[in-house]
């Protein structure tokens, strides 16, 4: 089956993208597809490349960045949401003049579109959070 | 590709998250890809229909005047949980009048709310093939 993955929540706060991120792992070691994972409202915080949780925790980002390179996974930041929790990617900071950007390299940003697209394209839109 | 029944599930108060807000956005967004949409409002969602809000002393944008322009952008199967609206003491008086016009009879008028029963509202969640709650 042909999955797609939205995550609505942050990290450590609530447990949604730790859910997500079981079910990813679970469906893709299953045999299933998965067409894309979109982070949406407070979800966006999942893809900052800055977070430093204490070392007897799990890191989440990095979690979901390995599990996205090692199946190629397409990870969308929603840019509106982004934006205005002041997640950027390098392009995306420079082009509103920002000094730095802060969005791991495994994620892209892009638009609501994509989510939309998802669910057209997916089997099935699985939505964790909120 | 064949068209697919969206439908958007509204549970929350419009101020206090942002939820409402950013699911209002992917409505808008979503209306560009000539989907089937209907949208729903349970809950403390059915707040975010209230009419007359002002936002002014919470120093927040109000975003209800948008829920008018649906009509235009063909979102026009608003669902309210007639429950959810008793429950917190409201009526349908209490929401915003919406409307959209029908192409097919010479641009007539058209009430987009309709107020469906809990268990209503549950066949209509059964017969779509993507939800998005927020």
């Amino acid at each position: 089956m042909k999955f797609s993955i939205q995550i609505n929540e942050g990290p450590y706060q609530h447990q949604a993208s730790d859910t997500a991120y079981q079910f990813t792992k679970a469906a893709l070691a299953a045999g299933h597809e998965i067409f894309r994972v979109f982070f949406y409202h407070d979800g966006v915080n999942n893809a900052t490349r800055l977070a430093v949780p204490p070392q007897d925790d799990r890191n989440i980002g990095k979690l979901w960045q390995e599990l996205g390179k090692e199946n190629n996974l397409d990870m969308v930041v929603c840019i509106a949401a982004a934006q205005r929790r002041g997640m950027m990617d390098a392009d995306e900071a420079k082009r509103q003049g920002l000094d730095t950007d802060n969005i791991a390299a495994a994620f892209r940003i892009s638009g609501l579109g994509q989510l939309i697209e998802a669910g057209i394209n997916s089997d099935r839109l699985v939505v964790f959070g909120a | 590709m064949a068209i697919k029944k969206f439908m958007y599930i509204n549970r929350k108060a419009p101020y206090g998250t942002i939820y409402a807000l950013e699911s209002l956005e992917v409505v808008l967004i979503g209306a560009a890809f000539d989907q089937d949409v209907s949208l729903a409002f349970i809950g403390d969602g059915v707040y975010q229909l209230v009419k007359g809000q002002n936002t002014q002393a919470i120093g927040q944008k109000n975003f209800s005047p948008t829920y008018a322009a649906l009509g235009d952008y063909d979102v026009n199967k608003i669902y309210v949980e007639k429950e959810s609206l008793e429950e917190r003491g409201l009526t349908l008086y209490d929401l915003q009048h919406l409307v959209w016009e029908d192409e097919d009879e010479d641009w007539a008028e058209k009430d987009s709310i309709r107020l469906v029963s809990r268990s209503e509202l549950a066949d209509v969640i059964d017969e779509q093939d993507v939800i998005l709650s927020f």
